[in-house]
């Protein structure tokens, strides 16, 4: 069930060819409809949910913004990306940037929006260029009522946080708040705020097009329709793909032309995710149902491979690492704890963990979950105990101060962004 | 009937002085590092007046009062 012949968000021209014009953009998909409240039916028939990580039905969002928004509500469209091994909403805004506008122009005259923003890291010059121009093209082309501005964020793993979204438009630093207020009561300039996903806002653009069940004739009831994923570590062709909701892990990473190396584990769903062992990749359905009881979620839609060359720990140290200083330094529980375990983390990795150390990861564990405004701490204890699972026996040998035979001999291999951004883009 | 009340931390604004703590123990514990951990119980009649001073005494204004549904 590769959509190879059945994509959507990526169907079109291949993706070496850059941005898709928006003459070849109308006349492959046709001419974009009007939106209208009659498409928050359309997008809860067809079960969409949020593609940032959170996962929260998209047509509840349009929703609370719609029955506050009296014409003067905001649309903001996140590409903000921070996740370090995510690519895709990068790859939409490059390659399919008028699906990402087509629906930010739905989403602003469904929920009565005045203004459209486009919110990017700011290290994202391609995809700030292929948006401009796509943006010019548009302007000729004289139908969209609502003219988008592009805003851009420091290349920090909180920046598309809403919070912190909301934060960094209206004020230039883009660290999370305290909610409530949360950003669809009172967001940018005050107003009720829409923050959505770049593939989220895509995939509607398709579903005002062609329906909800043309949504729901892939996928599983629970996780209907398609993703995009980013496939890295040990496969053939890393890269974005998209996929069916529903298929397995292994299905997935036969996009990326499968794994160059015997596998060890997975991480799945970005740094905020789950580490899964080598035996889930042929079993475990990419779906709702079974990443509830796997304790895993689909997130950003992120698939690590580690190979069995690795050291998990090595790995998880490091992911923990960055996500301390990632840290938007506001919350004690956040800035000291995270420090906490990642010191010791790498602490472990190296070979000199003590025996206590489990218990007290085990502690802080208990002690940093929702513990923050945002959840940057929740993630990061989510990577931290799924990685004492799934990396247990190594766990065991690096604490007796033995380590495995990998773990000290090669760099990690997650892709860490280089020294933390500045707050301010 | 009514709405109870719990107490609420701004984390943001917290600076982990503790004095909440220590004159509400009976919600309110301390973290690895000195930062308020509030349980969601809510208040019990008893409590209510060492709450109220817990939050007026906050330095930083980063303690309230949360209403929930009975």
């Amino acid at each position: 069930m590769t959509l190879a012949g059945g994509a959507r968000l990526l169907s079109g021209p291949p993706l070496d060819q850059g941005a898709e014009p928006l003459a070849a953009h109308r006349a492959r998909l046709g001419p974009r409809p009007r939106g209208g409240l009659g498409l928050i039916e359309t997008l809860k028939a067809s079960g969409l949910n949020g593609r940032g990580g959170a996962g929260f039905p998209a047509w509840r969002k349009w929703a609370l913004v719609a029955e506050r928004a009296v014409g003067r509500a905001i649309v903001v469209v996140n590409a903000a990306e921070g996740e370090p091994a995510s690519h895709k909403d990068q790859t939409l805004l490059r390659h399919r940037p008028h699906l990402v506008l087509d629906g930010a122009q739905l989403a602003a005259e469904t929920v009565g929006a005045s203004h459209v923003i486009i919110y990017l890291s700011r290290t994202c010059d391609g995809q700030r260029r292929a948006l401009e121009h796509a943006l010019h093209e548009r302007r000729i082309a004289g139908d969209d009522a609502v003219r988008p501005s592009v805003v851009t964020c420091p290349h920090r793993y909180v920046a598309g946080e809403a919070s912190a979204l909301v934060n960094g438009i209206n004020t230039g630093v883009a660290k999370p708040m305290a909610v409530p207020p949360r950003a669809f009561e009172r967001g940018v300039d005050g107003r009720p705020t829409l923050v959505q996903n770049a593939e989220t806002i895509a995939h509607a653009a398709l579903i005002a097009r062609f329906g909800a069940a043309w949504f729901r004739s892939v996928g599983t009831a629970a996780s209907p329709g398609t993703a995009l994923i980013s496939v890295c570590g040990a496969v053939v062709c890393p890269g974005v793909y998209e996929i069916s909701l529903g298929v397995t892990l292994d299905h997935a990473i036969g996009c990326a032309d499968g794994m160059s190396e015997a596998p060890q584990a997975v991480l799945l769903g970005g740094y905020f995710g789950t580490w899964l062992p080598a035996d889930r990749i042929g079993t475990l359905h990419l779906e709702q149902a079974e990443l509830d009881a796997a304790g895993a979620s689909f997130g950003c839609g992120v698939i690590v491979v580690l190979p069995r060359s690795r050291c998990g720990l090595v790995e998880a140290a490091s992911v923990l690492t960055y996500l301390a200083a990632e840290s938007a330094g506001q919350c004690g529980p956040c800035v000291f704890g995270l420090k906490s375990v990642a010191s010791t983390m790498t602490r472990i990795a190296d070979g000199d963990g003590h025996s206590a150390d489990r218990a007290l990861l085990r502690r802080w564990s208990t002690e940093i979950a929702g513990r923050g405004e945002c959840r940057l701490p929740d993630g990061a204890v989510r990577h931290l105990q799924s990685a004492m699972t799934t990396f247990a026996a190594d766990l065991e040998r690096h604490l007796d101060g033995a380590r495995c035979a990998v773990a000290g001999r090669q760099a990690p291999m997650l892709p860490i962004a280089s020294g933390a951004d500045e707050w301010v883009a | 009937m009514g709405r109870l009340k719990r107490l609420r931390v701004n984390m943001i604004k917290c600076d982990g002085f503790g004095y909440c703590a220590e004159l509400l123990p009976e919600r309110i514990d301390v973290d690895s590092w000195g930062y308020p951990m509030v349980s969601q119980k809510p208040l019990t009649r008893d409590l209510l007046e060492h709450a109220r001073r817990a939050v007026l005494v906050c330095p930083v204004g980063a303690l309230r009062f949360d209403e929930v549904d009975r």
